[in-house]
């Protein structure tokens, strides 16, 4: 094998080298230092004989002298096995829970492929959460991919790990779900607390981890989603599981992006992140899926935390735009001791009216989950004229949907960390909230289901 | 021979070479991977590589074609899925698996499939550019002719016997007028960036009837006409344009799923072949052309994608058919010029987007039209475009530009969605300039109250806006009755008529005469409170009458094919009133 020797430049997490023949677009590269130490690096533009690698491990301890580099004629690959499930790998798919290399069943190529779109099942049928706000209002379908957008300092990590320990598939006992855990620039304390998490629920032996931590190199974090995805879909497709992928935190995945186009020196787009940002996160996003000729499914739920709380921001934007829908926290109800505190106007699962239903919850779930909607929705235009004119000075009507407002999110909305609500339990709940405001203000309903779940004597329980 | 000098992303080099045109189709690497040049200077020609380029090597050979970017037009297009540059997705899964895979050369028609064709010509006719030479059944629904390329005419010399021919058959063959003898079979091939000629454009004069509500009555778009659908993520873009794609009365939709989701794409699919035509009796898929390039699909692709739609959009209406274009998302091909434009270190314009975008904007707005094709029919391309505006905000580079393009703006509103209000539209925001065109057809079709009651629907609506503005100040209670009653009857507008449920099986397309009469019986009730209240009746008494729920609820009361229901409806109004 040829071994150049030497650098021509070096410029953040990219050199540079000269002179190089018969190298692919792509291709992996192995960079040896003089002190024995071995780096991967990934070609990302050539010119002529130039080369320009970006360096997954970093390039601290690089001079234009001490290296020698080595082409490996194939992009990134890592072993995939049925056996990562309850290990732990770094952001590059290296196991560092001492215990061994994964025995490979075959290799994968991490960047993966386009899905051609005819070959795609339209996903149907749902994933229990367990959680009344999201299976109710923004179902969870298998195949979906739904991320979470919070801000720092709210409860998402806590509500992941309720997902994970809680989600179930409808029809199966839980033999064929598993869940690939993709910690990105995330600290230690909070990776340390997925895993605890996951040991004392129980469910470590079914989650496979990829963390790459906030002192990590950046450009190992834009492989770490790309390793999961990888993992996931050899489980979902040629395994025939249903996966569940979660990754954490998008944000710091996107800043690394930033950082490494900008060491390239490219145009930046909108905030300074790169011009392909949309369609490098959809080459992961789109990951997610049901495939024809296989069971399986990859269900991606990506968290995200927005800059400054601002859901414009590119990054939950862009998100938005390629994902099916989005569950969105809510700072003032996490304030005020609602747990999740989500907010349930801005969030939607757009795949959820084809899994949903009598064939797979229950037949009034469309029709109670948008009177829902619409009746919070004139909660807050009720609250919105209440903080001018005053509440004693608001209509019959509006004070009963302000009390609704109240009592949905007491008892709806907030739930206990260990409380697993079944779909019957949360559905009538639902309706116990609805029957607190007259059947005329029930705009969403036919008169057949009300007359089927509608009683106002259930709702006196709340006072 | 032309070796590739530099790699970056889709942007391959070639250098000290002179053998490429502009905007010419060539092939890459040793795969053969479609490209296209974009860029020539004395030292370096810019390529734009269409399919991933992961493994390609500087010293690859690139190979030009002699042509520009071209889309196979012929019998097989309708009912079947392509990617943005016309590679037939459904034949490639027979090919490559699940997966989509790089320098898979597939033709985009199915080269094996007959066709019942019968010619349309004899030896010796004088024939010109765009005439009909031979037709064939396509699909239960079309009719595909095939039509002389636009520059050929000649003299027939020979044609082909009637009954089944594959596509590559020699159907007929022309003696040119230059002497020059061609053979022609059922395809062509046509550049996709440029338009298609047409003999007269003629004026817009027919609406493209969706049966939405909101559409037809307030917001109307003409067939040949053009519309823009801006809308933040979860507004229901995507949901209205399947709507539109699913009820308008179009001969044929082409939809382009522009670096949108993959499992949209699906859906589409699933749907539309078990969804059935009431005019037709046929799944809809009979008359629908998909173009999925999503978003993770190569975006130089997805760049293309609109062009290769609108082309075939074009060949159909040469043809005599009336085209409706759903393109899923504009903003995403925007996108892609500006990625495409970065990695050539152009120098930019608004938020990193190139100085060209609205110049490409237009041109590509510029092709719908309602026209007089070459061979004397009347053929349509209507364009609705879906915009998805960067964090929702309606001043950014893409749809600002749009609405210089546009004649309709159905501007999608988010707090609209977060209620659950469907379609989103904005009935403040949006505007029509079809309404003045339109009218003589809506005058002589369903009568001329249509166009006034249109007009005082659409007033309450502004009367309301305007009443609300004091409301969220000072709450309801305090305005005078006959004010009240504006607030009621919008609502009765608003939930009532302009929502529309695209689940329910009367609701989800409903037609002009029942959209007038569903006006009519919301305006009597209008007017006869109005009397009332003026003559001292409390509006808190009238609305105990039950009228206003009842009429929010008339569009799933009242099925569709039972329009005498309304009279109903008016003489109860009338009698409670009377007393």
């Amino acid at each position: 094998m040829i071994q150049y020797a030497g650098l021509s430049e070096i410029n953040g997490p990219l050199v540079c080298l000269e002179g190089v023949s018969g190298v692919g677009y792509d291709e992996i590269a192995e960079i040896k230092l003089t002190d024995g130490s071995k780096r991967l690096g990934r070609v990302v533009e050539m010119q002529g004989d130039k080369v320009v690698l970006q360096v997954f491990e970093g390039t601290n301890g690089i001079s234009l002298t001490n290296t020698k580099v080595s082409f490996t004629g194939k992009p990134l690959e890592i072993p995939l096995s049925t056996e990562m499930l309850g290990r732990t790998f770094n952001g590059a798919g290296k196991p560092i829970d001492g215990l061994g290399d994964v025995f490979p069943q075959k290799y994968g190529d991490i960047n993966g492929r386009a899905l051609n779109p005819v070959a795609r099942s339209y996903p149907r049928n749902y994933i229990h959460t367990g959680i009344s706000s999201i299976d109710a209002l923004m179902t969870l379908i298998r195949g979906q991919k739904l991320p979470i957008f919070s801000g720092s300092g709210l409860s998402h990590n806590k509500l992941a790990v309720q997902i994970v320990k809680q989600a179930q598939i409808a029809d199966s006992e839980g033999k064929d779900f598993a869940v690939v855990f993709a910690a990105m620039g995330v600290q230690n304390d909070v990776a340390e607390y997925f895993r605890r998490s996951f040991e004392q629920t129980g469910v470590i032996r079914r989650v496979c981890m990829f963390l790459n931590l906030s002192n990590d190199p950046i450009i190992e974090r834009i492989l770490t989603p790309r390793c999961a995805l990888t993992v996931a879909e050899y489980l979902a497709f040629e395994k025939n599981m249903h996966i569940l992928v979660i990754m954490t935190d998008l944000t710091s995945y996107c800043e690394a992006l930033r950082e490494f186009s900008s060491s390239k020196g490219e145009i930046p787009g909108r905030k300074g992140y790169p011009g392909y940002l949309y369609s490098d996160l959809a080459s992961m996003y789109e990951r997610a899926g049901v495939v024809e000729g296989s069971t399986g499914s990859v269900t991606q739920i990506p968290i995200l935390t927005m800059p400054n709380d601002d859901i414009t921001h590119p990054i939950p934007d862009l998100t938005a735009y390629i994902t099916e829908g989005q569950i969105v926290f809510d700072r003032n109800l996490d304030q005020t001791g609602i747990y999740p505190g989500l907010s349930v106007l801005l969030s939607l699962s757009r795949l959820m009216k084809d899994g949903i239903g009598e064939k797979y919850t229950r037949a009034d779930h469309a029709d109670v989950s948008n009177q829902l909607f619409a009746c919070y929705a004139r909660v807050q235009d009720a609250r919105a004229l209440a903080s001018v004119i005053g509440e004693d000075e608001l209509s019959a009507s509006d004070k009963a949907i302000m009390k609704f407002g109240v009592y949905f999110e007491k008892y709806f909305l907030n739930q206990g960390f260990d409380e697993n609500r079944s779909m019957d339990e949360t559905l009538d709940l639902a309706w116990n909230l609805l029957s607190l405001l007259p059947a005329s203000e029930l705009d969403r309903l036919d008169e057949k289901t009300i007359a089927e779940h509608y009683n106002p004597e259930n709702a006196k329980r709340f006072a | 021979m032309n070796c590739i000098y530099s790699i970056n992303g889709p942007v391959v080099k070639v250098k000290d070479t002179k053998d490429f045109s502009m905007r010419e189709m060539v092939m890459v690497g040793k795969k053969k991977l479609i490209g296209e040049v974009i860029g020539v200077t004395d030292e370096m020609t810019t390529i734009q590589v269409y399919e991933g380029t992961t493994g390609l090597m500087p010293g690859d050979p690139v190979e030009p074609t002699g042509t520009p970017m071209c889309a196979t037009l012929g019998p097989g297009i309708i009912s079947n899925i392509y990617d943005g540059i016309e590679r037939p997705l459904k034949a490639m899964t027979k090919l490559s698996g699940v997966y989509v895979t790089e320098g898979s050369a597939i033709n985009a028609l199915d080269e094996e499939r007959e066709f019942d064709v019968t010619v349309k010509v004899r030896a010796g006719d004088r024939l010109s550019g765009g005439d009909i030479y031979a037709e064939c059944p396509e699909t239960p629904l079309i009719t595909h002719r095939c039509m002389l390329p636009p520059d050929v005419s000649g003299v027939v010399e020979y044609v082909c016997t009637d009954g089944k021919h594959k596509i590559n058959d020699v159907i007929i063959r022309l003696k040119k007028f230059d002497g020059i003898v061609e053979e022609f079979t059922l395809v062509q091939k046509w550049p996709i960036r440029t338009p298609r000629p047409v003999k007269n454009r003629l004026p817009i004069s027919k609406p493209l009837i969706t049966g939405q509500r909101i559409v037809d009555t307030v917001l109307p778009l003409a067939k040949g006409g053009t519309a823009a659908i801006p809308g933040g993520f979860g507004t229901g873009k995507t949901m209205t344009q399947h709507q539109l794609a699913k009820w308008c009365d179009a001969d044929i939709i082409v939809y382009i799923g522009c670096g949108e989701r993959g499992n949209e794409m699906t859906q589409v699919l699933e749907e539309f072949s078990e969804l059935i035509d009431p005019k037709s009796g046929r799944p809809l898929t009979d008359r629908t052309v998909l173009i999925a390039n999503t978003s993770n699909m190569p975006v130089a692709a997805r760049e293309a994608s609109i062009y290769t739609g609108i082309t075939l959009a074009e060949y159909y209406r040469d043809m005599g058919y009336h085209i409706a274009i759903m393109a899923d998302s504009t903003s995403r091909w925007a996108e892609a010029l500006r990625e495409i434009s970065g990695r050539l270190e152009e120098m930019p314009a608004e938020e990193g987007f190139p100085a060209y975008l609205p110049s490409r904007l237009s041109e590509f707005y510029e092709r719908a039209g309602y026209v007089e094709t070459l061979n004397g029919k009347e053929g349509s391309v209507t364009i609705i475009g879906a915009v998805s505006p960067q964090g929702s905000d309606f001043s950014e580079p893409v749809t600002q530009n749009t609405k210089r393009f546009v004649r309709c703006f159905w501007a999608l509103d988010k707090n609209l969605a977060y209620a659950r209000h469907y379609p989103a539209i904005n009935w403040t925001m949006s505007y029509s300039e079809y309404v003045e065109d339109l009218t003589d057809y809506y005058n002589k079709t369903v009568g001329e109250e249509f166009c006034r009651y249109r007009q005082k629907i659409s007033t309450l609506l502004v009367e309301e806006n305007n009443l609300m503005e004091i409301v969220k100040l000072i709450g309801a209670d305090v305005l005078p009755d006959d004010q009240k009653l504006i607030i009621e009857i919008a609502k009765v507008i608003r939930v009532g008529f302009l929502q529309q449920n695209a689940f329910h099986k009367d609701d989800t397309f409903v037609p002009l005469e029942k959209q007038k009469l569903m006006m009519k019986v919301i305006l009597l009730l209008y007017h006869k409170s109005l009397e009332a209240i003026e003559a001292g009746t409390p509006i808190s008494e009238i609305m105990t009458y039950g009228f206003f729920d009842k009429l929010t609820k008339m569009k799933y009361d009242i099925p569709n094919d039972k329009p005498e229901m309304f009279d109903d409806y008016c003489k109860m109004i009338n009698d409670k009133f009377a007393d």
